[in-house]
């Protein structure tokens, strides 16, 4: 790994280097990889040191409920194709992950930072980044985050006391658009959103948002749709003056919503469309998703759904029915203690073909099953579960069984078949 | 009120674009499936925000939300008093933590400023100065009275998981529904809120699909307890079973390692 770059003042080298010895040490007794302790040991030497490690650097900020990680991921490779990037790219999106990957990054290199969204007000005083975008806000581990129009609260207070150069905002989703609208110059991305049932009540007023197909309004406020800058239909993402082709290798719409964010930064940032969206086209796994790995002594592709709009997504991209689908929840404390979200995801769209149920809360999710009326069965673990997908009628032998988890279950079955590459 | 019904059970479920956070729209779900699985039609009938709610309907659920929604949803309601007329006439009435506040007699908006709730619950929500109560919430054996003057009516333990930064204050002529065991409930070591057919509670899980006794209790109100035969909640008892374990070994998070705290934290 190559030491901290000579251009950083003495304590903040000693920060970096602090932190690596600690994830160091964290790895060899095999706590995972030791990013986030090395860099909060890093960030006990030198409070400063994320304004340190960022300062005159091109720093991209990525925040939103859902699709930080892939969406951070798919910049990151646009941007790749012209310039050196360094990103936190395993899904570390607090200050001591974003620190630790920043730690022995070239100082010429664009920062392209996954951040948790209660982090943004943070990350961005500390960092000045020129560019933030903005993907959704949604319903998400309600007894630990905050709630939503919380969020997109400090969101606007944040873009309005550290403005940025530009936004890269959804148009589609009211609690954004309402936060972005304080940043004086916002890309705004319309790519339809499905999932609208957070943003009910206006953010501005406490009105109703009336949702109409490819558009929303305040009833009650001049609070609307902007006009988006960057489109996306039938795989073909518009940008101002051009289209280009994506021919994803990730599956689902959701991940073409991604791409469409990816790219309209990456072009905002001066990368070149064409190159951008063939380095955006070849990602194929993200930080593990989509992997097709074996458990059980058969083939399991690995999912990840974390909350209701994710599982909406997630459900969309199965195979089709009737195979067999394994699903692992747990409810650790960064998936959230409360599963009663189980009861807002469509579970019912399950109910041609056979799940497995299993991880942690496998009883909460076989008794929404039974009330979605949904054939199942429970199983103690991944192993025992996919086995007994397998053994389901409708499945085809030697094919891919899909197994879909929300995180802590995920990385733990991630775990099990060689870790994030 | 034993004899099989003529017409299909209606329940509204009022505001869920507003009120509609934390799962509760899964109450709609269990109360349906349970009428559905005994033969009895149920007409499921969903009220957006700015549309009129009916007072038609025999059982209603208000559910949990943000502090904004909340006002809105007060607002609608009160404007419109169709949920004053529909208990009026003797509908029943599941109210679930920001539900129960708005009908209670006041309750904090997001400043914390007092705003008059609806007045159908005699409850009073009110500020504290202590922190958010979020956990596993489980009470000792609760009862309910029963609103045609017979004896209690007992649902068994109830578990579900609370998520909510005010606590209530039960008035003179209300009830409660059992004293807590684990969790903070109302505030007082009570949890619920109990009038004539309507029921409070801070229970999310959702609170039906984790205690199907307080949901056949609300079905019994309207189809007469006769109606309801028995039904296989194997796999409910197993969740409760598991709920109850966790709750009272304080296990809020099954088998967090430390791992997972460095992870992610």
């Amino acid at each position: 790994m190559a030491p901290p770059p000579p251009s950083l003042p003495t304590r903040a080298r000693f920060a970096v280097a602090t932190g690596r010895a600690v994830a160091g040490a964290s790895k060899l007794v095999h706590f995972g990889s030791g990013s986030v302790i090395g860099g909060r040991a890093a960030l006990l030497v030198d409070r400063d040191l994320l304004r340190r490690l960022t300062h005159g650097r091109d720093v991209v900020v990525v925040s939103g409920t859902n699709g930080k990680t892939t969406t951070t991921r798919l910049i990151g490779a646009a941007l790749g194709t012209d310039r050196p990037v360094v990103s936190n790219s395993l899904g570390a999106n607090m200050a001591p992950g974003i620190v630790a990957a920043l730690g022995a990054a070239d100082p010429g290199a664009t920062a392209v930072l996954e951040v948790d969204e209660r982090w943004v007000e943070s990350v961005l005083r500390d960092t000045r980044a020129g560019t933030v975008v903005l993907l959704n806000l949604s319903r998400d581990q309600l007894d630990r985050t905050q709630e939503v129009r919380k969020l997109a609260e400090r969101w606007r207070r944040a873009l309005h006391t550290n403005p940025p150069a530009r936004v890269v905002a959804n148009a589609d989703d009211p609690l954004v658009a309402w936060a972005a609208a304080a940043a004086p110059h916002v890309v705004w991305v319309g790519t339809g959103q499905e999932w609208t049932a957070d943003a009910a009540g206006c953010p501005n007023c406490s009105g109703r948002i009336a949702f109409s197909p490819g558009s929303w309004r305040c009833t009650a406020c001049d609070l609307a749709r902007p006009e988006p800058d960057v489109t996306l239909s039938d795989g073909a993402i518009s940008l101002s003056g051009t289209t280009v082709d994506v021919a994803l290798s990730l599956p689902g719409g959701v991940n073409q919503v991604n791409a469409a964010f990816a790219l309209a930064t990456a072009v905002a940032l001066g990368a070149d469309p064409e190159r951008a969206a063939g380095a955006v086209a070849a990602v194929d796994e993200v930080a593990g998703r989509y992997r097709v790995a074996h458990i059980g002594g058969h083939a399991v592709r690995l999912l990840l759904a974390k909350n209701p709009a994710g599982w909406h997504e997630a459900l969309g991209m199965l195979q089709p029915a009737p195979a067999p689908v394994v699903v692992a929840i747990n409810a650790r404390i960064a998936d959230g203690h409360d599963p009663s979200w189980l009861w807002d995801v469509d579970y019912e769209r399950l109910d041609d073909r056979f799940v497995v149920a299993t991880g942690e809360r496998r009883h909460d999710l076989a008794v929404r099953l039974r009330y979605a009326g949904v054939e199942h069965s429970v199983a103690d673990d991944a192993a025992d579960a996919v086995r007994a997908a397998a053994a389901a009628a409708g499945h085809e032998p030697g094919s891919v069984i899909d197994l879909a988890a929300n995180y802590t279950a995920f990385q733990e079955y991630l775990e099990l078949v060689g870790g994030p590459r | 009120m034993s004899t099989a019904r003529e017409s299909a059970v209606r329940v509204g479920v009022l505001f869920p674009d507003l009120l509609g956070t934390y799962g509760d729209g899964g109450n709609a779900l269990v109360l349906a499936q349970r009428l559905a699985w005994r033969d009895i039609s149920v007409d499921l009938v969903t009220v957006a925000s700015g549309t009129a709610a009916p007072d038609s309907c025999d059982l209603y659920l208000v559910g949990g939300g943000e502090d904004g929604p909340q006002v809105q949803a007060t607002r609608e309601l009160a404007d419109s008093r169709a949920l004053h007329r529909a208990v009026d006439a003797g509908a029943a009435v599941l109210a679930v933590c920001a539900g129960m506040q708005i009908l209670g007699h006041r309750f904090p908006d997001a400043t914390g400023t007092e705003r008059p709730g609806l007045g159908l619950l005699d409850c009073d929500t009110v500020r504290v100065d202590r922190p958010r109560a979020v956990g596993e919430l489980l009470t000792t054996e609760a009862t309910a009275p029963d609103p045609s003057g017979g004896p209690d009516l007992a649902l068994g333990v109830l578990t579900g998981f609370e998520n909510h930064a005010s606590r209530t204050v039960p008035g003179a002529s209300s009830t409660t529904l059992a004293p807590v065991e684990v969790g903070e409930g109302n505030g007082d070591g009570t949890e619920g809120v109990v009038c004539g057919r309507i029921v409070g509670t801070y229970l999310h899980g959702p609170v039906l699909a984790r205690n199907p006794r307080l949901a056949d209790l609300l079905l019994g109100w309207v189809v007469g307890p006769d109606a309801l035969t028995p039904l296989d909640d194997g796999e409910v008892d197993t969740l409760r079973a598991e709920r109850l374990r966790a709750a009272r070994s304080h296990e809020l998070a099954p088998r967090r390692s430390w791992r997972d705290l460095l992870r992610r934290s």
